[in-house]
């Protein structure tokens, strides 16, 4: 049967996903290519459910392929009627007890994996950042050093001798979201006056990918997560920048005016100056930033231009307005955008 | 046993003006005509279903794609899901049960007859009401049209701040409205199997299909409630200030969750646990054996029934619950494992050593059986909350419940459908066009469902409208858009199967099938009163009794 035969493959292809190494990767969001402890301890527990219901799977398909083969009515069978057969009360305990105790074994690794996962304290060397989920962009804040940043999370790389792992409380500012960089853990939901937390512990430096899970609007689709894993001097070089107020450059004075004299200021923060707004992300270090629109394009003079005039182009639903600004107007502040390093 | 006695009557049909017979069909209270009313039904919202489901798919062929907007994707999802959980799966498993029960217990009609025309006019009018919003969902603030807010509606993006316009409304409504009909229904349900037996039949020698249908009439009663009174607190919140679910005013959205999920997770059995009585009832007799271990079978789905109760909060491990409470819905959850487990080990049982005839009501169920064993361990996988923190809200999770609904009850269902076709048509349906279906829609299944799986594990969410290249999702997707094309064609040749057979098929007889429940001692179809004569009964298998009398099945049970 046909049926068969793809129903089988399911479980090849996940079992290819799974043993996949992350070295020649089949997807950067593969959640078998853990590299953080709560995303390790999942892919583990993973594996143990997977084996027990392969094998679960393979004996009970193999008794039905069985019973489809062997007892199909054959022109030789001959006429009347099978054996009628009511029941068996061993036959039935077998199959009841034997589950039961796979449950157990199931249930106690889950149970464990639980404990370890959610249960864990965070260090004093941990680093805490507050997640704000919006629609359809994501706020950093690091409280303990007054950084605030959108859509591109940074955290330090934690060596399993000394580990720095990054505790992230998660607050959303409207709808629920859900916040899931499936290497690094497993997803916890954003949702408004219902604080959660999570922890990541990565082990190795790199960009890490996501997106928001838990269907927050129009725009639930462009809502992407980049985590970026630096070493620890790049980490504390990083916040030593993002700490630092907007400097003032030459040849974008105009631009800036331009900025300040619209609703830009209603929304966006660019500290040091006139612009304080909370409802859109912080742009005070803009340029640092490799994406914009929450992570859906590459953060070029081009792409911003055309954002700034028409944010619907790239992301129609999304509630940041097109200003009807001019020609010029665009120029001059995708200019002034340009000098925020 | 009496059926020998019954006089079969065939009232001719006689030739009536159109407008009369539509007049009848609209006022019958006679429970086969409500029960092919509720097929109809359902099988029309199936095409729309369908229709939403494949406008997806094609939007989701390959990344970046520009076949509809965000919107109307959004939206598409969310009446898709709606539909095909309120207004095509509960009208289908709700027309067999009012077909089949009274027909299955030797009864001429429900225990009340006109609460059932009623409750299936409320569930029509819910479904037609839901569907009205693609023309009043606009409202007076000229926003959204059809509902865009999931099939769970999850808090707070029902709220009047988020949902403008009337769309949400209109979901609201339709499922209030709906969900009425459906307490009604259940209420019937449990009133007919627990009143309206024929002599001899008691609760051990009703057909599995009465147990395993009245096991989900009680727990329509008790698990609509909540989403009713949910949708209630909602329209408070959306019209009269309330702050049940509004989290800016101190509400909470995670209540709606529960509330939601109380109905949400329950309702997955009040589908499956129908559709576990077509099976029930269609393979032992194409295996010609009687049920294996009939009492457990009993107890089995009387476990599930209850342990159901108490899941639902597996839909919410990521919502930031304490350990102990992830624990215990991992263990209530692994729990029902075990009695479905023992449900697939018997309907196995019944086939081992049997006479087994590959007709297409069979084909579906033994398809089912594999189908349904791979969706239940894709729930033990689900179960095990720590995995589900990687699964939840991936398109790992939608590729398992489509298993559960699709493979497991929709199969069951077309399975009914060809198995009861002769009964209530008079006809039998052509074995080679049914066979076509089935081959096709199984491959069609398999290529859009198997391969949904994998872009879950590789992170794909769901209910996003595009998707980034470069993530390895690409392939996965093509191919789960091709399956819909099988789907699509298996569908058509169901429908073309069903209106031919209907006009052309060969006369059936009473019993085409050699089967051994009452529904089989009377003409096809039926008339009106169901029995000249009531029947009385001896044993779970009246029919079988009747056939052997040299060996009825009363000497062993």
């Amino acid at each position: 049967m046909g049926t068969i035969k793809t129903a089988a493959m399911i479980l090849c292809i996940a079992a290819a996903a799974w043993a996949n190494p992350a070295s020649q990767p089949l997807s950067p969001t593969n959640i078998f290519a853990p590299a953080s402890t709560p995303a390790d301890m999942i892919s583990r527990l993973s594996s143990l459910v997977l084996t027990v219901t392969g094998l679960i799977f393979l004996i009970v398909f193999s008794l039905i392929l069985w019973a489809v083969v062997k007892f199909r009515e054959k022109a030789r069978s001959g006429p009347g009627e099978p054996a009628q057969i009511y029941g068996s009360t061993q036959v039935e305990l077998a199959w009841t007890v034997i589950p039961i105790l796979i449950v157990v074994v199931l249930l106690l690794a889950t149970v464990r994996a639980i404990a370890n996962i959610q249960n864990a304290v965070a260090p004093p060397s941990a680093v805490e950042v507050t997640v704000i989920g919006h629609q359809y962009w994501w706020e950093y804040r690091y409280p303990g050093s007054n950084v605030v940043t959108a859509n591109e999370l940074h955290v330090p790389v934690s060596d399993p001798s000394h580990p720095t792992p990054t505790f992230l409380k998660l607050l959303s500012a409207d709808t629920d979201h859900s916040f899931w960089v499936p290497r690094l853990a497993g997803k916890t939901d954003l949702i408004p006056n219902h604080p959660n937390s999570t922890w990541i512990d990565p082990h190795e430096t790199g960009l890490y990918l996501g997106q928001c899970s838990q269907y927050c609007g129009v725009q639930h689709a462009k809502m992407l997560l980049r985590v970026y894993v630096d070493t620890r001097e790049q980490f504390d070089q990083w916040i030593d920048h993002q700490k630092r107020p907007a400097v003032a450059r030459d040849g974008a004075i105009e631009g800036r005016r331009t900025f300040e004299s619209t609703a830009c200021v209603n929304c966006h923060t660019v500290s040091g100056t006139a612009a304080a707004g909370k409802f859109g992300p912080d742009l005070t270090h803009l340029m640092s930033r490799d994406t914009i629109g929450a992570g859906i394009v590459p953060n070029t003079r081009a792409n911003l231009r055309r954002w700034i005039q028409d944010p619907g182009a790239f992301k129609p639903g999304c509630l940041m307005p097109a200003m009807g600004l001019s020609d010029s107007q665009l120029d001059s502040i995708t200019a002034y955008m340009e000098t925020l390093h | 046993m009496s059926t020998a006695s019954i006089t079969v009557s065939n009232p001719s049909s006689d030739r009536r003006p159109l407008v009369e017979t539509l007049h009848q069909w609209v006022t019958t209270v006679d429970h086969k005509r409500l029960g092919i009313l509720y097929i109809l039904y359902a099988l029309l919202f199936l095409i729309f279903g369908g229709i939403e489901a494949t406008i997806m798919r094609i939007q989701l062929i390959r990344p970046h794609n520009n076949f509809v907007s965000p919107e109307v994707f959004n939206r598409m999802f969310t009446m898709h899901g709606t539909t095909m959980i309120f207004f095509v799966a509960m009208p289908l498993v709700f027309g067999f049960a009012n077909y089949l029960l009274p027909l299955m217990i030797g009864a001429r009609d429900m225990a009340f007859p006109r609460l059932n025309a009623f409750s299936f006019w409320l569930s029509a009018f819910g479904g037609f009401l839901l569907y009205f919003s693609f023309l009043g969902g606009n409202g007076l603030y000229g926003a959204g049209n059809a509902p865009d807010v999931g099939w769970f509606a999850y808090a707070p993006l029902t709220s009047q701040t988020f949902s403008l316009g009337h769309s949400t409304d209109f979901w609201v409504l339709a499922l209030l409205v709906s969900g009425i009909g459906s307490m009604g229904t259940g209420a019937n349900i449990i009133a007919t199997v627990l009143c309206m037996r024929c002599p001899g039949m008691t609760l051990g020698k009703m057909p599995l299909f009465a147990w395993l249908n009245i096991t989900m009439g009680g727990m329509v009663l008790l698990v609509i409630s909540p989403l009713t009174a949910a949708q209630l607190m909602l329209l408070v919140d959306r019209y009269l200030g309330g702050h049940f679910f509004d989290a800016q005013a101190g509400g909470s959205a995670v209540l709606w969750m529960h509330f939601f999920w109380i109905f949400g997770h329950p309702e997955v059995y009040v589908l499956a646990i129908p559709a576990f009585s077509f099976v029930s009832e269609i393979v032992p007799v194409f295996s010609r054996k009687a049920i294996f271990g009939y009492p457990v079978m009993v107890a089995a789905t009387v476990a599930i029934g209850f342990i159901s109760m108490s899941v639902w909060a597996h839909h919410m491990f990521t919502v930031g619950m304490t350990a102990a409470g992830n624990i215990f819905f991992v263990f209530s959850t692994m729990a029902i494992a075990v009695p479905t487990g023992i449900k697939i080990f018997n309907w196995l049982a019944t086939m081992w050593g049997g006479k087994i005839q590959f007709k297409t009501p069979m084909l579906f169920c033994t398809a089912f059986l594999f189908q349904f064993l791979i969706a239940g361990l894709t729930g033990i996988m689900l179960s095990a909350a720590p995995f589900d923190w990687q699964l939840s809200g991936s398109y790992f999770v939608v590729a398992h419940f489509h298993y559960v609904i699709v493979g497991g009850i929709l199969f069951s269902i077309f399975g009914a459908f060809y198995y009861w076709f002769p009964k209530m048509s008079g006809r039998m349906y052509n074995e080679s066009l049914g066979k076509l279906h089935f081959w096709l829609f199984a491959i069609g299944f398999h290529l859009t469902f198997d391969f949904m799986h994998i872009p879950g594990l590789l992170g794909m969410p769901r209910r996003i409208y595009t998707y980034e290249p470069g993530r390895g999702w690409d392939i996965y997707n093509l191919i789960v858009t091709i399956g819909v094309a099988f789907q699509a064609a298996g569908t058509l040749v169901f429908i073309g199967n069903l209106l031919w057979s209907k006009w052309r098929g060969r006369a059936a007889g009473s019993d085409p099938w050699d089967a051994w429940t009452l529904e089989w001692s009377t003409a096809s179809p039926p008339p009106s009163y169901n029995f000249a004569v009531v029947p009385e009964v001896k044993s779970r298998r009246p029919l079988w009794d009747l056939k052997h009398p040299e060996d009825p099945d009363w000497h062993y049970e």
